[in-house]
Protein backbone atom coordinates (compact mmCIF):
# COMPACT_ATOMS: atom_id res chain seq x y z
CA UNK A 1 0.00 0.00 0.00
CA UNK A 2 2.96 2.57 0.90
CA UNK A 3 4.04 2.31 -2.87
CA UNK A 4 0.72 2.82 -4.11
CA UNK A 5 -0.05 5.66 -1.75
CA UNK A 6 3.18 7.37 -2.52
CA UNK A 7 2.36 7.07 -6.50
CA UNK A 8 -1.20 8.22 -6.18
CA UNK A 9 0.35 11.83 -3.94
CA UNK A 10 2.30 11.93 -6.61
CA UNK A 11 -0.48 11.75 -9.82
CA UNK A 12 -2.80 13.73 -7.58
CA UNK A 13 0.41 16.64 -6.63
CA UNK A 14 1.08 16.54 -10.62
CA UNK A 15 -2.46 16.85 -11.75
CA UNK A 16 -2.68 19.73 -9.39
CA UNK A 17 -0.85 21.55 -11.49
CA UNK A 18 -1.61 21.05 -14.49
CA UNK A 19 -5.64 21.79 -13.45
CA UNK A 20 -4.45 25.19 -12.20
CA UNK A 21 -2.28 25.74 -15.29
CA UNK A 22 -5.62 24.69 -17.88
CA UNK A 23 -8.31 26.79 -15.32
CA UNK A 24 -6.59 29.85 -15.07
CA UNK A 25 -6.82 30.09 -18.87
CA UNK A 26 -10.33 29.65 -19.19
CA UNK A 27 -12.30 33.07 -19.33
CA UNK A 28 -15.15 34.32 -17.09
CA UNK A 29 -17.79 34.04 -19.97
CA UNK A 30 -16.90 30.41 -20.20
CA UNK A 31 -17.04 29.90 -15.82
CA UNK A 32 -20.03 28.23 -15.72
CA UNK A 33 -19.88 26.06 -18.44
CA UNK A 34 -16.51 25.18 -16.86
CA UNK A 35 -18.48 24.28 -13.61
CA UNK A 36 -20.70 22.04 -15.38
CA UNK A 37 -18.38 20.51 -17.26
CA UNK A 38 -15.69 19.62 -14.80
CA UNK A 39 -18.62 18.64 -11.91
CA UNK A 40 -19.01 15.71 -14.75
CA UNK A 41 -15.63 14.80 -15.24
CA UNK A 42 -15.66 14.63 -11.00
CA UNK A 43 -18.66 11.94 -11.87
CA UNK A 44 -15.46 9.68 -12.85
CA UNK A 45 -16.27 7.94 -9.21
CA UNK A 46 -18.48 5.92 -11.52
CA UNK A 47 -15.36 4.25 -12.71
CA UNK A 48 -14.39 3.32 -9.26
CA UNK A 49 -17.99 2.24 -8.64
CA UNK A 50 -17.82 0.02 -11.69
CA UNK A 51 -14.10 -1.08 -10.34
CA UNK A 52 -15.70 -2.80 -7.45
CA UNK A 53 -18.37 -4.55 -9.10
CA UNK A 54 -16.53 -6.10 -11.69
CA UNK A 55 -13.12 -7.13 -9.38
CA UNK A 56 -16.04 -8.84 -6.74
CA UNK A 57 -16.73 -11.66 -8.74
CA UNK A 58 -19.85 -14.04 -7.34
CA UNK A 59 -21.34 -11.91 -5.50
CA UNK A 60 -19.06 -12.29 -2.44
CA UNK A 61 -21.10 -9.82 -1.13
CA UNK A 62 -24.67 -8.65 -2.37
CA UNK A 63 -24.60 -5.94 -0.01
CA UNK A 64 -20.94 -4.70 -1.46
CA UNK A 65 -22.99 -4.84 -4.65
CA UNK A 66 -25.81 -2.62 -4.08
CA UNK A 67 -23.71 -0.13 -2.32
CA UNK A 68 -21.40 0.13 -5.52
CA UNK A 69 -24.94 0.17 -7.83
CA UNK A 70 -26.18 3.09 -5.65
CA UNK A 71 -22.84 5.25 -6.40
CA UNK A 72 -23.31 4.15 -10.42
CA UNK A 73 -26.84 5.70 -10.36
CA UNK A 74 -25.76 8.96 -8.80
CA UNK A 75 -21.72 9.01 -10.53
CA UNK A 76 -23.74 8.81 -14.05
CA UNK A 77 -26.68 11.66 -12.56
CA UNK A 78 -23.67 13.66 -12.15
CA UNK A 79 -21.46 12.21 -15.83
CA UNK A 80 -24.57 12.21 -18.30
CA UNK A 81 -26.33 15.13 -16.79
CA UNK A 82 -23.35 16.94 -16.17
CA UNK A 83 -21.78 17.01 -19.90
CA UNK A 84 -25.31 17.45 -21.38
CA UNK A 85 -26.27 20.49 -19.68
CA UNK A 86 -22.61 21.83 -20.40
CA UNK A 87 -23.03 21.06 -24.44
CA UNK A 88 -26.46 22.84 -24.16
CA UNK A 89 -24.77 25.92 -22.32
CA UNK A 90 -22.26 26.00 -24.69
CA UNK A 91 -24.38 25.53 -27.84
CA UNK A 92 -25.87 29.22 -27.07
CA UNK A 93 -22.43 31.12 -27.09
CA UNK A 94 -22.27 32.77 -30.73
CA UNK A 95 -19.99 35.25 -32.12
CA UNK A 96 -21.58 38.50 -33.64
CA UNK A 97 -23.21 37.15 -36.74
CA UNK B 1 -21.41 -7.74 -26.15
CA UNK B 2 -22.49 -9.26 -23.26
CA UNK B 3 -20.88 -12.44 -25.23
CA UNK B 4 -18.14 -10.59 -26.27
CA UNK B 5 -17.27 -9.47 -22.77
CA UNK B 6 -18.22 -13.23 -21.53
CA UNK B 7 -15.29 -14.28 -24.24
CA UNK B 8 -12.44 -11.74 -22.55
CA UNK B 9 -13.54 -13.28 -19.13
CA UNK B 10 -13.29 -16.83 -20.07
CA UNK B 11 -9.62 -15.73 -21.58
CA UNK B 12 -8.75 -14.06 -18.20
CA UNK B 13 -8.41 -17.70 -16.70
CA UNK B 14 -5.37 -18.02 -18.80
CA UNK B 15 -2.34 -17.07 -16.67
CA UNK B 16 -1.30 -14.24 -18.88
CA UNK B 17 -4.66 -12.31 -19.59
CA UNK B 18 -5.73 -10.91 -16.92
CA UNK B 19 -2.64 -8.68 -15.78
CA UNK B 20 -2.67 -7.65 -19.95
CA UNK B 21 -6.32 -6.40 -19.11
CA UNK B 22 -5.13 -4.51 -16.64
CA UNK B 23 -2.37 -2.91 -18.16
CA UNK B 24 -5.20 -2.12 -21.03
CA UNK B 25 -7.25 -0.81 -18.60
CA UNK B 26 -4.53 1.44 -16.97
CA UNK B 27 -3.14 2.82 -20.33
CA UNK B 28 -7.03 3.52 -21.34
CA UNK B 29 -7.21 5.29 -18.02
CA UNK B 30 -4.48 7.65 -18.91
CA UNK B 31 -5.76 8.51 -22.58
CA UNK B 32 -8.97 8.95 -20.12
CA UNK B 33 -6.93 11.82 -18.22
CA UNK B 34 -5.53 13.33 -21.53
CA UNK B 35 -8.60 13.90 -22.91
CA UNK B 36 -9.87 15.36 -19.57
CA UNK B 37 -7.48 17.72 -19.76
CA UNK B 38 -7.44 18.73 -23.38
CA UNK B 39 -11.50 18.77 -22.67
CA UNK B 40 -10.71 21.41 -20.21
CA UNK B 41 -7.84 23.65 -22.57
CA UNK B 42 -10.61 23.81 -25.22
CA UNK B 43 -12.38 25.99 -22.44
CA UNK B 44 -9.86 28.70 -23.03
CA UNK B 45 -12.30 30.00 -26.15
CA UNK B 46 -15.92 29.84 -26.60
CA UNK B 47 -15.40 28.58 -30.28
CA UNK B 48 -13.54 25.62 -29.30
CA UNK B 49 -15.40 24.69 -26.02
CA UNK B 50 -18.41 22.57 -27.29
CA UNK B 51 -16.00 20.23 -28.53
CA UNK B 52 -13.48 20.19 -25.57
CA UNK B 53 -16.96 18.94 -23.42
CA UNK B 54 -17.13 16.14 -26.13
CA UNK B 55 -13.54 15.54 -25.91
CA UNK B 56 -14.26 15.09 -21.90
CA UNK B 57 -17.23 12.99 -22.28
CA UNK B 58 -15.33 10.22 -24.59
CA UNK B 59 -12.63 10.83 -22.28
CA UNK B 60 -15.41 9.26 -19.66
CA UNK B 61 -16.61 6.85 -21.97
CA UNK B 62 -13.49 4.89 -23.02
CA UNK B 63 -12.99 4.98 -18.70
CA UNK B 64 -16.27 3.03 -18.69
CA UNK B 65 -15.66 0.86 -21.23
CA UNK B 66 -12.21 0.00 -20.28
CA UNK B 67 -13.75 -0.57 -16.52
CA UNK B 68 -16.13 -3.35 -17.99
CA UNK B 69 -14.15 -5.25 -20.20
CA UNK B 70 -13.77 -8.67 -18.70
CA UNK B 71 -17.00 -8.27 -16.28
CA UNK B 72 -19.11 -10.99 -15.77
CA UNK B 73 -22.64 -10.81 -16.72
CA UNK B 74 -23.83 -10.24 -13.34
CA UNK B 75 -21.86 -7.53 -13.08
CA UNK B 76 -22.35 -6.21 -16.46
CA UNK B 77 -26.64 -5.98 -15.49
CA UNK B 78 -26.03 -4.46 -12.03
CA UNK B 79 -23.84 -2.05 -13.78
CA UNK B 80 -26.49 -1.13 -16.39
CA UNK B 81 -28.95 -1.31 -15.14
CA UNK B 82 -27.74 1.11 -12.57
CA UNK B 83 -25.93 3.31 -15.45
CA UNK B 84 -29.55 3.36 -17.26
CA UNK B 85 -31.52 4.76 -14.30
CA UNK B 86 -28.89 7.29 -13.60
CA UNK B 87 -28.71 8.27 -17.31
CA UNK B 88 -32.52 8.74 -17.55
CA UNK B 89 -32.31 11.32 -14.85
CA UNK B 90 -29.33 12.93 -15.74
CA UNK B 91 -30.68 13.57 -18.94
CA UNK B 92 -34.19 14.74 -17.97
CA UNK B 93 -32.29 17.17 -15.28
CA UNK B 94 -29.92 18.87 -18.06
CA UNK B 95 -32.98 19.00 -20.85
CA UNK B 96 -35.20 20.29 -18.28
CA UNK B 97 -33.39 22.83 -16.27
CA UNK B 98 -33.75 26.87 -17.19
CA UNK B 99 -30.40 28.67 -16.95
CA UNK B 100 -31.57 31.14 -14.49
CA UNK B 101 -31.57 27.50 -12.02
CA UNK B 102 -28.01 26.48 -13.44
CA UNK B 103 -26.74 27.73 -9.90
CA UNK B 104 -29.04 25.18 -7.85
CA UNK B 105 -28.23 21.65 -10.15
CA UNK B 106 -24.38 22.20 -10.44
CA UNK B 107 -24.89 22.57 -6.41
CA UNK B 108 -27.18 19.42 -7.02
CA UNK B 109 -24.94 17.57 -9.03
CA UNK B 110 -21.89 18.53 -6.27
CA UNK B 111 -23.45 16.49 -3.99
CA UNK B 112 -24.55 13.77 -5.76
CA UNK B 113 -20.48 13.23 -6.80
CA UNK B 114 -19.59 13.35 -3.43
CA UNK B 115 -22.27 10.91 -2.29
CA UNK B 116 -21.17 8.57 -4.85
CA UNK B 117 -17.47 8.95 -3.62
CA UNK B 118 -18.64 8.20 0.21
CA UNK B 119 -20.64 5.06 -1.15
CA UNK B 120 -17.62 3.84 -2.87
CA UNK B 121 -15.92 4.31 0.56
CA UNK B 122 -18.15 2.30 2.60
CA UNK B 123 -18.06 -0.47 0.00
CA UNK B 124 -14.49 -0.80 -0.02
CA UNK B 125 -14.49 -0.73 3.74
CA UNK B 126 -16.85 -3.80 3.23
CA UNK B 127 -14.59 -5.49 1.33
CA UNK B 128 -11.08 -4.41 3.60
CA UNK B 129 -13.20 -5.67 6.64
CA UNK B 130 -14.11 -9.10 5.34
CA UNK B 131 -10.31 -9.48 5.01
CA UNK B 132 -9.33 -12.14 7.36
CA UNK B 133 -5.94 -11.28 8.83
CA UNK B 134 -3.91 -7.85 9.02
CA UNK B 135 -6.08 -4.92 7.71
CA UNK B 136 -4.76 -2.35 5.57
CA UNK B 137 -3.95 0.77 7.48
CA UNK B 138 -3.92 3.40 5.32
CA UNK B 139 -6.72 1.96 2.95
CA UNK B 140 -8.73 1.94 6.53
CA UNK B 141 -7.66 6.02 6.95
CA UNK B 142 -8.57 6.59 3.30
CA UNK B 143 -12.19 5.63 3.49
CA UNK B 144 -12.52 7.73 6.82
CA UNK B 145 -11.43 10.29 4.34
CA UNK B 146 -13.24 9.68 1.29
CA UNK B 147 -16.39 9.67 3.35
CA UNK B 148 -15.55 12.68 5.39
CA UNK B 149 -15.28 14.66 2.08
CA UNK B 150 -18.39 12.91 0.09
CA UNK B 151 -20.94 13.43 3.05
CA UNK B 152 -20.01 16.87 4.04
CA UNK B 153 -19.94 17.85 -0.04
CA UNK B 154 -24.14 15.83 -0.16
CA UNK B 155 -25.54 17.56 2.97
CA UNK B 156 -23.79 21.22 1.48
CA UNK B 157 -24.52 20.63 -1.37
CA UNK B 158 -28.32 19.89 -0.25
CA UNK B 159 -28.09 23.09 1.79
CA UNK B 160 -26.78 25.48 -1.00
CA UNK B 161 -29.17 24.18 -3.56
CA UNK B 162 -32.09 24.79 -1.56
CA UNK B 163 -30.92 28.45 -0.48
CA UNK B 164 -30.30 29.26 -4.16
CA UNK B 165 -33.63 27.45 -5.40
CA UNK B 166 -35.78 29.37 -2.48
CA UNK B 167 -36.87 26.45 -0.69
CA UNK B 168 -34.26 26.97 1.91
CA UNK B 169 -34.41 31.04 3.42
CA UNK B 170 -31.15 32.73 1.62
CA UNK B 171 -30.57 34.88 4.40
CA UNK B 172 -27.68 33.88 6.19
CA UNK B 173 -28.48 31.82 9.51
CA UNK B 174 -25.88 32.19 12.40
CA UNK B 175 -24.81 29.07 14.26
CA UNK B 176 -24.01 30.41 17.64
CA UNK B 177 -20.13 29.92 18.22
CA UNK B 178 -19.98 28.91 14.65
CA UNK B 179 -16.36 29.03 14.22
CA UNK B 180 -16.19 26.74 17.46
CA UNK B 181 -18.46 24.02 16.12
CA UNK B 182 -17.23 23.97 12.96
CA UNK B 183 -13.03 23.20 14.53
CA UNK B 184 -14.36 20.76 16.94
CA UNK B 185 -16.42 18.72 14.30
CA UNK B 186 -13.37 18.98 11.79
CA UNK B 187 -11.29 17.40 15.22
CA UNK B 188 -13.38 14.68 16.05
CA UNK B 189 -13.92 14.03 12.62
CA UNK B 190 -10.26 13.35 12.34
CA UNK B 191 -9.63 11.74 15.55
CA UNK B 192 -12.33 9.08 13.98
CA UNK B 193 -10.19 8.80 11.16
CA UNK B 194 -7.34 7.66 12.92
CA UNK B 195 -9.71 5.01 14.96
CA UNK B 196 -10.90 3.59 11.54
CA UNK B 197 -6.68 2.36 11.36
CA UNK B 198 -6.51 1.84 14.95
CA UNK B 199 -9.53 -0.08 15.77
CA UNK B 200 -9.00 -2.34 12.15
CA UNK B 201 -12.20 -0.59 10.39
CA UNK B 202 -14.75 -0.43 13.39
CA UNK B 203 -18.23 0.07 12.26
CA UNK B 204 -19.00 2.31 15.22
CA UNK B 205 -16.13 4.88 13.69
CA UNK B 206 -17.59 4.64 10.21
CA UNK B 207 -21.08 5.74 11.28
CA UNK B 208 -19.87 8.38 13.31
CA UNK B 209 -17.30 9.82 10.22
CA UNK B 210 -20.29 9.89 7.99
CA UNK B 211 -22.43 11.56 10.63
CA UNK B 212 -19.86 14.26 11.63
CA UNK B 213 -19.26 14.50 8.41
CA UNK B 214 -22.80 15.33 6.98
CA UNK B 215 -23.51 18.08 9.66
CA UNK B 216 -20.59 19.42 9.05
CA UNK B 217 -21.86 20.24 5.50
CA UNK B 218 -24.68 21.75 6.80
CA UNK B 219 -23.02 23.64 9.43
CA UNK B 220 -20.69 25.34 7.32
CA UNK B 221 -23.37 26.21 4.33
CA UNK B 222 -26.23 27.36 6.55
CA UNK B 223 -24.85 30.84 7.89
CA UNK B 224 -23.90 32.05 4.84
CA UNK B 225 -25.85 34.84 2.86
CA UNK B 226 -27.45 34.23 -1.01
CA UNK B 227 -24.94 36.48 -2.03
CA UNK B 228 -22.20 34.76 -1.14
CA UNK B 229 -23.44 31.56 -2.68
CA UNK B 230 -21.67 31.84 -5.61
CA UNK B 231 -18.12 30.99 -3.30
CA UNK B 232 -19.98 28.50 -1.98
CA UNK B 233 -20.96 26.68 -5.06
CA UNK B 234 -17.24 26.51 -6.54
CA UNK B 235 -16.15 25.71 -2.79
CA UNK B 236 -18.29 22.59 -3.16
CA UNK B 237 -17.42 21.88 -6.65
CA UNK B 238 -13.85 21.99 -5.36
CA UNK B 239 -14.76 19.16 -2.62
CA UNK B 240 -16.42 16.77 -5.14
CA UNK B 241 -13.68 16.76 -6.85
CA UNK B 242 -11.11 16.23 -3.98
CA UNK B 243 -13.83 13.38 -2.91
CA UNK B 244 -13.44 11.56 -5.92
CA UNK B 245 -9.84 12.04 -5.56
CA UNK B 246 -9.69 10.67 -2.44
CA UNK B 247 -11.81 7.51 -3.52
CA UNK B 248 -9.04 7.12 -6.32
CA UNK B 249 -6.50 6.98 -3.77
CA UNK B 250 -8.58 4.15 -1.87
CA UNK B 251 -8.68 2.28 -5.10
CA UNK B 252 -5.63 2.87 -6.47
CA UNK B 253 -7.29 4.03 -9.75
CA UNK B 254 -5.57 7.05 -11.49
CA UNK B 255 -8.31 8.09 -13.69
CA UNK B 256 -9.91 9.04 -10.51
CA UNK B 257 -7.18 10.68 -8.35
CA UNK B 258 -6.35 12.91 -11.79
CA UNK B 259 -9.78 13.76 -12.42
CA UNK B 260 -10.55 14.59 -8.93
CA UNK B 261 -7.17 16.78 -8.38
CA UNK B 262 -8.24 18.67 -12.10
CA UNK B 263 -11.75 19.54 -10.48
CA UNK B 264 -10.23 19.94 -7.05
CA UNK B 265 -8.13 22.72 -9.04
CA UNK B 266 -10.79 23.79 -10.66
CA UNK B 267 -13.34 24.67 -7.79
CA UNK B 268 -10.65 26.29 -5.75
CA UNK B 269 -9.52 29.22 -8.70
CA UNK B 270 -12.96 29.79 -9.21
CA UNK B 271 -13.15 29.91 -5.50
CA UNK B 272 -10.67 32.39 -5.09
CA UNK B 273 -11.41 34.50 -7.96
CA UNK B 274 -15.19 35.06 -6.63
CA UNK B 275 -13.32 36.43 -2.93
CA UNK B 276 -11.45 38.30 -5.15
CA UNK B 277 -14.31 39.74 -7.00
CA UNK B 278 -16.40 40.47 -3.55
CA UNK B 279 -12.94 41.79 -1.62
CA UNK B 280 -13.61 39.05 0.96
CA UNK B 281 -11.20 36.42 2.48
CA UNK B 282 -12.55 32.85 2.15
CA UNK B 283 -12.50 32.85 5.91
CA UNK B 284 -14.52 35.91 6.09
CA UNK B 285 -17.15 34.32 3.47
CA UNK B 286 -17.45 31.09 5.20
CA UNK B 287 -17.97 32.39 9.05
CA UNK B 288 -18.99 36.28 9.00
CA UNK B 289 -22.71 35.74 7.93
CA UNK B 290 -22.50 39.02 5.62
CA UNK B 291 -25.61 39.88 3.78
CA UNK B 292 -27.98 40.34 6.42
CA UNK B 293 -29.32 43.74 5.59
CA UNK B 294 -28.38 45.49 8.75
CA UNK B 295 -28.00 49.02 6.52
CA UNK B 296 -25.07 49.80 8.67
CA UNK B 297 -23.59 51.79 5.60
CA UNK B 298 -22.60 55.46 5.05
CA UNK B 299 -23.04 57.51 7.95
CA UNK B 300 -26.42 59.37 8.40
CA UNK B 301 -27.72 59.36 5.04
CA UNK B 302 -31.15 58.37 4.51
CA UNK B 303 -32.18 58.02 0.63
CA UNK B 304 -35.22 59.89 1.55
CA UNK B 305 -33.90 63.34 1.89
CA UNK B 306 -31.46 63.34 -0.53
CA UNK B 307 -32.49 64.26 -4.41
CA UNK B 308 -31.65 62.10 -7.70
CA UNK B 309 -32.36 63.13 -10.69
CA UNK B 310 -35.30 60.92 -12.90
CA UNK B 311 -35.28 60.26 -16.54
CA UNK B 312 -38.30 58.62 -18.31
CA UNK B 313 -37.81 55.94 -21.12
CA UNK B 314 -38.07 58.68 -23.79
CA UNK B 315 -35.52 60.62 -22.08
CA UNK B 316 -33.39 57.72 -21.88
CA UNK B 317 -34.17 56.88 -25.97
CA UNK B 318 -33.10 60.66 -27.22
CA UNK B 319 -29.80 60.27 -24.83
CA UNK B 320 -29.33 56.80 -26.24
CA UNK B 321 -29.52 57.39 -29.72
CA UNK B 322 -27.24 60.43 -29.78
CA UNK B 323 -24.67 58.37 -27.98
CA UNK B 324 -21.39 56.76 -29.95
CA UNK B 325 -20.56 53.99 -27.70
CA UNK B 326 -23.60 52.67 -24.94
CA UNK B 327 -22.35 49.94 -22.44
CA UNK B 328 -24.93 47.63 -20.35
CA UNK B 329 -23.96 47.07 -16.93
CA UNK B 330 -26.43 43.94 -15.59
CA UNK B 331 -26.81 42.54 -12.23
CA UNK B 332 -29.06 39.76 -10.97
CA UNK B 333 -31.84 41.66 -11.23
CA UNK B 334 -31.88 41.69 -14.93
CA UNK B 335 -32.45 37.94 -14.57
CA UNK B 336 -35.07 37.91 -11.99
CA UNK B 337 -37.11 40.29 -13.99
CA UNK B 338 -36.03 38.12 -16.84
CA UNK B 339 -35.36 40.85 -19.09
CA UNK B 340 -32.50 39.27 -21.00
CA UNK B 341 -34.44 38.92 -24.66
CA UNK B 342 -35.54 43.18 -23.87
CA UNK B 343 -32.14 44.36 -22.97
CA UNK B 344 -30.95 42.28 -26.20
CA UNK B 345 -33.60 43.55 -28.44
CA UNK B 346 -32.65 46.90 -26.79
CA UNK B 347 -28.97 46.47 -27.82
CA UNK B 348 -30.22 45.67 -31.34
CA UNK B 349 -32.15 48.58 -32.00
CA UNK B 350 -29.26 51.07 -31.28
CA UNK B 351 -26.58 49.24 -33.29
CA UNK B 352 -29.02 49.44 -36.08
CA UNK B 353 -28.51 53.08 -35.68
CA UNK B 354 -24.86 53.07 -35.66
CA UNK B 355 -24.35 53.16 -31.84
CA UNK B 356 -21.26 50.81 -30.63
CA UNK B 357 -22.76 48.30 -27.61
CA UNK B 358 -21.01 46.38 -25.59
CA UNK B 359 -21.95 44.64 -21.80
CA UNK B 360 -20.05 44.88 -18.84
CA UNK B 361 -20.33 41.70 -16.69
CA UNK B 362 -18.96 42.02 -12.58
CA UNK B 363 -17.29 38.43 -12.03
CA UNK B 364 -20.64 38.12 -9.04
CA UNK B 365 -22.75 40.00 -11.12
CA UNK B 366 -24.71 36.03 -11.01
CA UNK B 367 -25.84 33.39 -8.60
CA UNK B 368 -22.45 31.28 -9.63
CA UNK B 369 -19.03 32.06 -11.92
CA UNK B 370 -20.12 33.11 -15.01
CA UNK B 371 -23.71 33.01 -14.53
CA UNK B 372 -24.93 36.13 -16.21
CA UNK B 373 -22.93 35.34 -19.57
CA UNK B 374 -24.66 32.35 -19.77
CA UNK B 375 -27.93 34.22 -19.05
CA UNK B 376 -27.07 37.14 -21.89
CA UNK B 377 -25.82 34.05 -24.58
CA UNK B 378 -29.40 32.41 -23.99
CA UNK B 379 -30.91 35.60 -25.24
CA UNK B 380 -28.42 35.17 -28.46
CA UNK B 381 -26.14 38.26 -27.34
CA UNK B 382 -22.94 37.42 -29.18
CA UNK B 383 -20.18 36.58 -26.51
CA UNK B 384 -17.67 39.24 -27.98
CA UNK B 385 -19.49 41.84 -26.92
CA UNK B 386 -19.13 40.85 -22.80
CA UNK B 387 -16.93 42.54 -21.36
CA UNK B 388 -15.37 41.22 -18.33
CA UNK B 389 -14.19 43.79 -15.40
CA UNK B 390 -9.91 44.21 -16.53
CA UNK B 391 -11.62 45.02 -20.24
CA UNK B 392 -14.69 47.05 -19.19
CA UNK B 393 -13.01 49.12 -16.75
CA UNK B 394 -10.62 51.06 -19.01
CA UNK B 395 -13.22 52.16 -21.64
CA UNK B 396 -16.02 53.50 -19.27
CA UNK B 397 -14.40 57.22 -19.70
CA UNK B 398 -14.83 57.05 -24.05
CA UNK B 399 -18.50 55.71 -22.78
CA UNK B 400 -21.25 58.34 -23.66
CA UNK B 401 -24.00 56.32 -21.58
CA UNK B 402 -24.47 53.37 -19.55
CA UNK B 403 -27.06 51.36 -18.82
CA UNK B 404 -27.26 50.21 -15.30
CA UNK B 405 -29.32 47.28 -15.14
CA UNK B 406 -30.69 45.31 -11.94
CA UNK B 407 -26.99 45.71 -10.50
CA UNK B 408 -26.10 47.92 -7.23
CA UNK B 409 -23.01 47.00 -4.96
CA UNK B 410 -20.65 45.92 -7.98
CA UNK B 411 -20.94 49.80 -9.11
CA UNK B 412 -21.06 51.48 -6.13
CA UNK B 413 -18.71 53.75 -6.02
CA UNK B 414 -17.95 53.68 -2.53
CA UNK B 415 -15.82 50.83 -2.82
CA UNK B 416 -12.86 52.78 -4.20
CA UNK B 417 -13.19 56.20 -2.01
CA UNK B 418 -15.12 55.21 0.94
CA UNK B 419 -13.44 53.95 3.96
CA UNK B 420 -15.66 53.38 6.02
CA UNK B 421 -17.67 51.34 3.71
CA UNK B 422 -18.58 47.57 4.21
CA UNK B 423 -17.54 47.52 0.95
CA UNK B 424 -14.78 49.66 0.50
CA UNK B 425 -11.91 47.58 -1.76
CA UNK B 426 -13.92 45.42 -3.59
CA UNK B 427 -13.34 45.86 -7.22
CA UNK B 428 -16.21 47.47 -9.40
CA UNK B 429 -17.21 48.41 -12.34
CA UNK B 430 -16.54 52.17 -12.83
CA UNK B 431 -19.87 53.17 -14.45
CA UNK B 432 -19.57 56.36 -13.02
CA UNK B 433 -16.67 57.60 -15.29
CA UNK B 434 -18.74 57.48 -18.25
CA UNK B 435 -20.65 60.88 -19.77
CA UNK B 436 -24.27 59.77 -18.35
CA UNK B 437 -24.99 56.89 -16.15
CA UNK B 438 -29.00 55.08 -16.30
CA UNK B 439 -29.63 52.99 -13.45
CA UNK B 440 -32.83 51.33 -13.87
CA UNK B 441 -33.98 50.00 -10.66
CA UNK B 442 -37.59 49.52 -8.73
CA UNK B 443 -36.57 51.62 -6.06
CA UNK B 444 -34.24 53.28 -4.01
CA UNK B 445 -33.23 50.45 -1.79
CA UNK B 446 -29.86 49.54 -0.73
CA UNK B 447 -28.16 46.23 -2.05
CA UNK B 448 -27.26 43.04 -0.98
CA UNK B 449 -24.21 44.53 1.36
CA UNK B 450 -27.35 46.69 2.96
CA UNK B 451 -25.03 49.68 1.75
CA UNK B 452 -26.93 52.61 -0.10
CA UNK B 453 -25.21 53.33 -2.93
CA UNK B 454 -23.48 57.37 -3.71
CA UNK B 455 -24.10 56.29 -7.85
CA UNK B 456 -27.56 57.68 -7.26
CA UNK B 457 -26.91 60.29 -6.35
CA UNK B 458 -23.71 61.67 -8.43
CA UNK B 459 -24.31 64.36 -11.06
CA UNK B 460 -24.16 62.24 -14.26
CA UNK B 461 -26.67 59.51 -12.75
CA UNK B 462 -29.90 59.27 -13.96
CA UNK B 463 -32.55 57.07 -12.54
CA UNK B 464 -35.13 55.43 -14.56
CA UNK B 465 -37.37 53.68 -11.98
CA UNK B 466 -39.81 50.95 -12.45
CA UNK B 467 -39.72 47.44 -13.53
CA UNK B 468 -36.55 46.32 -15.54
CA UNK B 469 -38.22 44.78 -17.93
CA UNK B 470 -41.05 47.53 -18.55
CA UNK B 471 -38.63 50.12 -18.37
CA UNK B 472 -36.26 48.56 -21.60
CA UNK B 473 -39.18 47.39 -23.74
CA UNK B 474 -40.37 51.48 -23.67
CA UNK B 475 -37.15 52.56 -24.48
CA UNK B 476 -36.98 50.30 -27.23
CA UNK B 477 -40.60 51.24 -28.27
CA UNK B 478 -39.61 55.09 -28.01
CA UNK B 479 -36.67 54.60 -29.77
CA UNK B 480 -38.34 53.42 -32.60
CA UNK B 481 -40.54 55.94 -32.83
CA UNK B 482 -37.63 58.91 -33.40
Amino acid sequence: MTDQLIISIFVFVLALFVGVEIIRKVPQTLHTPLMSGSNAISGVTVVGALAIIVITRDSTSTFSHILAALAIFFATINVVGGFLVTDRMLKMFKRRN
Amino acid sequence: MITFLHQLESNCSLAVAPGAIAIMRDLTYLVASILFILGIKRLASPRTARAGNGLAALGMLLAIIATLAGAGSSALIWAFSAMGLGAIVGVFLAVRVQMTQMPQMVALFNGFGGIASAIVAAAEWIKITSFEGPRDQSALALVGIASLIGCATLTGSIVAAGKLHGSISGKPIPIPAGLFVNIALVAVAVALIVALPVTGGALWALILVILIASALGVTLTIPIGGADMPVMVSLLNSYSGLAASAAGFLIFNKALIVAGAIVGASGLILTAIMCKAMNRSLANVLFAGVGTADSSGTAGTTAEDRIVKRADPDDVAIMLEASQRVIIAPGYGLAVAQAQHAVRELADALTKRGVNVAYAIHPVAGRMPGHMNVLLAEADVPYDELLDLDQANPEFDRTDAVLVIGANDVVNPAARTDTASPIYGMPILDVDKARTVFVLKRSLGAGYAGVQNELFFADNTLMVFGDAKKTITAITAALAEL
